[in-house]
């Protein structure tokens, strides 16, 4: 059978990617050994996505070789991958939401006796097989496509961010699994935000920048930090330190923006803050929680379940943007795809806000409006060469179109929901230093940031959210990327890191010998 | 880094077929003309000695209700909706001013004619804007109500009896000097209208900015059931308006007259270029698209195919002209 | 965290049915549509008291077409498509039935019944090849096919024409067993059972549910998303070509105009619970929404309405339905 001339299981080589003008993938590989817990790793936007698309079959590389088990394999849809023996298992559970989870297993031709060996093995109490996808909670939709991927028993399986919300016993029930696989002839490749995760489970990391593979690491409890410099690269030294002034707060002013007792069910409880004009406030929070309802109620999306606003000293109430507009709070979305008309121009894209309103339904009076847009365009240095379509324009300057969108008319108070994500440097330090200007100029900006690195760089100071609630509020000198990481797993600082925690624990279990998850004792 | 490689690819070179794209991506009216172009030198070459001013002046006049009907579709398609109750509102405007002109008159007629349109219109809107029904339902369902209506009107005014007035068949159906349809002067004024609202007018880019990202709209604080209201509103009132032609033009009165005009309206819209996804397209290229298939109507017409080619032809233009602009406008 | 060391037993509790409340729930609106029917029966009966066999036979008779309809929208609305070329496939498998029948043999329109399903079903293939490759939506393309499907239909028979195998008229005229079952309402359920039960049951099946769904997750989960919606559409011609051919049974001849039919069997589909979003639904409850609306036309003329009037009520059902229905979920969406 083993006709093995190297030791990979899964061998991609230079594999590349391009979208229309933009650049998914350079040149990415990846080698999996058999038996190994193999670690994908990168920042938003460094091609991971694009990677795991293009190893299940869902895109095509424009080059680039894949190899299984030596074989050259080119799979066209995720069912040829499947045949091919990569299953993969997304954040996003490929259930069919309208039929039951029996018919789910049989699309999949699931042999259901291992079905539900896995499905106990990762620690789900019951199971209703008549129940509809729809109407099953994402952490058990999420634990039964994994068991159904684990039942065909693949050779390789892909891991995507798998853990993302899923409740804490489950999650060290599927890292338990992951971990238990290591050693046989299969191989989990495990793509996840989380350090921790990483340390406890992996054998080797692959880490990936801007669509190149720029380093494979050997997991070792403190191999987190050539992980987190590689992911980063010359990023860090490229960014010019901001002299951080010491925020002359104009506490005279009534606060521009101020939240008192926020509430949106079970997800966001009891949030207060101000800000003040002339300020940036920093939000600083681990995936879901509760940070985009925040920004939803604020933004006039959600109607919150508790407490108040207020915006310059005045309570208001918001049933659609449009009042939020009024009222000056403005909204960038972290997805372009929410924010831009991707089939019109630029300019359209800047003045849809100008003609919201019924009053605004009239004649376009080009001669008041064309001096704010350009200007607009101007300050943000947006490229408009040639193109008439938003869409056919680079991630970073579609997001200066969002942001210029709402310059044009003039901004008092912005929300900024992970402006950054996924684009260049380049833009990422203009976008700081615009949001600088603003604050210079009087706005107030809210500003939720998935890149720790960012609160320093533009915020006078930040409040941490854990599990819906404000737990720590942090001056922007004191809000290195430490600081902030422990506040955000409302760790005090005097506690470790998770990271720690695990990568002793798993130190501790692998000097007695035992493998992690077995019983104590 | 990735702006740099952005750029380069941004600039390079287009090639011949690029150019072809962005010429048709922006400018659909190029083609399009050069395709009316050729069908009307198709004519001639079939029918030698055919195309004249008078033909002309046939064609332009047989286009323009249709033209009108294609408004009302390339209106509501920029928003990713559709209208199929023009059909049935302009039939029944037609025929409710051919009851009440020898009654309440004329002009009270066309009043209450177009209030009735409008208030179809908003029923429409709010079903759609409000309640979030799908514009296909919803109008579908719409020309179900307005035709059992009519009907319904139709026995009631059988005693009186109908006529087409006067002044719709001098309208819809004459022609100054021979050869210039006296429709024009509705319709030139209407179609600047129209293409001024889209291109001019606050309200015109919400219609887009609507089918483009109803999110990204709504996040720009657009109300968007405000728009669609108003826009259901506009389609049913110009419908009525072609209806009057329709009922000039033919000399008839009847609640099914331009049933059979509804799907070539669509038609116009689709091969003048509007998306039917919503977000692009415009007037002029629908005003082209309803000439078009004017003239190929009469192409074939004058070869002797029967009805049916025609059809199959139309269905045929819809798929491929739909299909062209996919692969010229898509990634 | 230093709990991860710990482990619980590896029992999961699997329950394998719902039992009878998941199934009340899941065919909640098909139960409501039955128990409207009933009290609809009920109220023609207090109305006209002679409304009895001949009526429900002749009731049957004139819901055949449009059920067959119905069941053909439903499997392309299932599988989140449209068909807008339902009415112009029947006119044209009725015309090319009743003109291959003609003053032919009883057993030579055995062949043209099998013909006709199978021509039904090709021309719905060539609609979901076309919505595939081309990638214009369903709409646009089967907006389009109505135009072409119409216009061969013409070219096939110009005027109303042809004629019947007796056998075939035969088969929905009368009673079976019981007066009470009309012939006809027997053939409806044989064909959608026999047909459709097969294909509900098989992988395809679940398949045409999957793309309906959520056609992302059904590709992750190894469906050929276009090879399914080409078949769905397929399915959709076969039982067009049925409505098709029992239109040429009712009347005897073909005729070459399309009816109303794609307009109401989307309004059936809507009030059978076939959602317009795809994945949900199934064949029983557009089967008895088209029984629904037939029956209460019937009970307006038995009142004297004018059954121009039924029309309307006809499209503010649809309207009014489609209407609850948004606004349910858009409740739904909101908690």
């Amino acid at each position: 059978m083993t006709t093995t001339t190297t030791d990979f299981l899964l061998e991609a080589t230079d594999v590349a990617k391009t979208y229309g003008a933009v650049v998914a993938l350079k040149s990415a590989s990846l080698q999996v050994r058999p038996g190994e817990a193999h670690a994908l790793m990168g920042a938003n936007g460094a091609g991971k996505s694009t990677l795991v698309k293009i190893l299940t079959g869902a895109v095509r590389p424009d080059s680039g070789t894949i190899t299984v088990r030596d074989q050259i394999r080119t799979a066209h849809s995720p069912a040829e991958a499947r045949r091919g023996g990569l299953v993969s298992v997304y954040q996003e559970p490929a259930l069919i939401p309208d039929l039951d989870v029996a018919d789910n297993l049989r699309l999949t031709d699931t042999p259901l006796d291992r079905f539900t060996h896995w499905v106990g093995e990762l620690g789900l109490d019951s199971l209703d097989l008549s129940a509809m996808a729809r109407s099953l909670p994402l952490a058990t939709l999420r634990i039964i496509d994994l068991a159904r991927a684990l039942a065909i028993e693949p050779d390789v399986l892909m891991l995507d961010e798998m853990t993302a919300a899923l409740p804490a016993n489950l999650t060290e029930r599927v890292l338990e699994v992951v971990y238990n696989r290591r050693g046989g002839d299969s191989s989990i490749i495990f793509i996840s935000h989380r350090m921790a995760e990483i340390a406890s489970v992996c054998d080797r990391a692959t880490v990936l920048r801007e669509g190149v593979t720029v380093g494979v690491v050997d997991v070792t409890p403190d191999s987190a930090n050539q992980i987190v410099e590689l992911m980063l690269g010359e990023s860090v030294a490229d960014m010019p330190e901001r002299e951080l002034q010491t925020s002359a707060k104009r506490t005279s002013e009534a606060p521009r923006l101020e939240v008192e007792d926020l509430g949106s069910g079970t997800r966001l409880k009891d949030v207060s803050f101000q800000i003040q004009p002339g300020e940036v406030l920093g939000v600083v929070a681990l995936e879901g929680q509760g940070q985009d309802e925040l920004f939803d109620i604020l933004s006039g999306s959600e109607h919150p379940t508790g407490g108040s606003i207020a915006v310059n000293g005045s309570e208001v109430h918001f049933r659609h943007p449009a009042d939020a507009i009024r009222a000056g709070l403005v909204f960038v979305p972290a997805d372009r795809a929410e924010a831009l008309l991707m089939q019109r121009s630029v300019r359209e894209n800047i003045a849809v806000p100008f003609s919201a309103r019924i009053a605004k339904w009239g004649p376009i009076l080009q001669r008041r409006e064309k001096p704010k847009v350009d200007r607009a365009v101007e300050r943000l240095q947006i490229d408009t060469r040639a193109q008439n379509e938003v869409r056919f324009l680079s991630g970073g300057n579609q997001q200066k179109v969002t942001i210029a969108r709402w310059v044009a008319g003039g901004i008092q108070t912005m929300l900024c929901f992970d402006p950054t994500r996924g684009i260049d440097i380049r833009t990422k330090h203009q976008i700081y230093l615009l949001l600088r200007d603003l604050a210079e100029a009087g706005a107030a900006i809210l500003l939720y940031t998935s890149d720790l690195s960012e609160i320093q760089l533009a915020c006078d100071r930040a409040i941490v959210i854990f599990g819906g609630e404000v737990v720590a509020e942090i001056d922007a000198a004191d809000a290195d990327e430490a600081a902030l990481l422990r506040a955000a797993h409302n760790l005090g600082s005097e506690d470790r890191l998770p990271e720690e925690i695990v990568a002793e624990e798993v130190e501790e279990a692998q000097a007695h010998g035992i493998k992690i998850g077995e019983e104590e004792e | 880094m990735t702006a740099d490689t952005t750029t380069a690819v941004e600039t390079a070179g287009p090639t011949m077929g690029d150019r072809l794209r962005r010429l048709v991506r922006e400018r659909p009216i190029v083609p399009l003309l050069a395709l009316l172009v050729l069908l009307v030198v198709a004519s001639e070459l079939i029918r030698p000695g055919i195309v004249s001013a008078n033909w002309a002046g046939v064609m332009v006049r047989a286009a323009i209700p249709l033209a009108i009907l294609a408004a009302c579709q390339t209106m509501t398609m920029l928003t990713g909706g559709i209208d199929l109750s023009v059909g049935a509102v302009a039939s029944m405007t037609g025929f409710v001013v051919a009851t009440l002109v020898n009654g309440p008159g004329l002009w009270a007629g066309i009043g209450i004619a177009l209030a009735v349109a409008a208030i179809v219109g908003l029923i429409t809107g709010i079903g759609v804007g409000v309640f979030k029904v799908h514009p296909l339902i919803m109008t579908l369902g719409m020309s179900l109500v307005v035709l059992g209506f009519a009907n319904v009107w139709q026995l009631r005014m059988v005693q009186t009896g109908s006529g087409v007035p006067q002044e719709f068949r001098w309208l819809g159906a004459g022609m100054f000097l021979d050869y210039i349809p006296r429709s024009l002067l509705l319709f030139i004024p209407l179609a600047i209208i129209i293409m001024l609202v889209l291109n001019r007018t606050g309200y015109g880019r919400l219609l887009y900015a609507i089918g483009d990202n109803e999110i990204a709209s709504r996040l720009s604080g657009v109300k968007a059931w405000q728009v669609l209201i108003v826009l259901y509103v506009i389609s049913a009132v110009l419908a009525g308006i072609a209806g009057f032609l329709y009922s000039g033009l033919t000399n008839v009165a009847s609640v099914t007259l331009v049933d059979s005009a509804m799907l070539p309206s669509v038609a116009a819209a689709v091969i003048g270029g509007t998306s039917i996804f919503g977000g692009r397209g415009g007037y002029a290229g629908t005003i082209v698209g309803a000439l078009i298939l004017t003239v190929i109507s009469s192409i074939l017409s004058s070869l002797g195919y029967p009805e049916a080619v025609r059809q199959i032809l139309y269905g045929g233009l819809i798929v491929l002209v739909a299909a062209a602009y996919n692969r010229i406008t898509g990634d | 965290m230093s709990t991860i060391l710990e482990r619980p037993q590896n029992k999961t509790e699997i329950k394998r049915s719902g039992g009878m409340g998941a199934v009340l729930r899941r065919n909640g609106w098909t139960l409501g549509l039955i128990g409207i029917l009933a009290a609809l029966f009920v109220v023609a009966r207090l109305i006209n008291p002679n409304y009895g066999p001949p009526g429900i036979q002749g009731l049957a008779i004139s819901v055949l077409p449009l059920a067959f309809a119905a069941v053909a929208q439903a499997i392309a609305v299932i599988a989140r498509g449209i068909d807008l070329s339902v009415g112009s496939m029947m006119a044209l498998t009725s015309v090319v039935a009743a003109t291959l029948m003609d003053e032919r043999s009883e057993g030579f329109a055995v062949v043209v019944v099998i013909g006709v399903i199978l021509l039904g079903f090709i021309l719905g293939v060539i609609n979901g090849s076309l919505i595939v490759i081309t990638r214009v939506p369903d709409i646009v393309v089967t907006l389009a096919m109505l135009f072409v499907w119409a216009g061969a239909a013409l070219l096939v028979l110009n005027t109303p024409g042809g004629g019947s195998a007796e056998w075939l008229r035969n088969l929905t005229l009368g009673s079976f067993l019981n007066q009470w079952i009309p012939k006809a309402a027997l053939v409806l359920f044989v064909v959608v059972a026999v047909i459709w039960i097969p294909i509900r049951r098989s992988r395809l099946g679940l398949s045409l549910y999957a793309i309906g769904s959520d056609p992302l997750a059904a590709y992750r989960s190894g469906v050929s998303v276009n090879r399914t919606k080409i078949l769905a559409y397929g399915l959709t011609g076969l039982f067009s070509a049925i409505a098709g051919l029992t239109l040429t049974a009712s009347t005897g001849i073909g005729t070459p105009v399309p009816g109303p039919y794609t307009l109401m069997s989307v309004a059936a589909v809507v009030l059978g619970g076939v959602s317009l979003a795809g994945g949900k639904g199934g064949m029983l409850g557009p089967i008895i929404a088209v029984v629904i609306l037939s029956l209460l036309r019937a009970i307006m003329t038995f009142l004297g309405v004018d059954t121009n009037l039924a029309t309307v009520a006809q499209g503010l059902i649809l309207v009014g339905v489609v209407m609850v229905s948004s606004l349910l979920q858009l409740r739904r969406q909101k908690v």
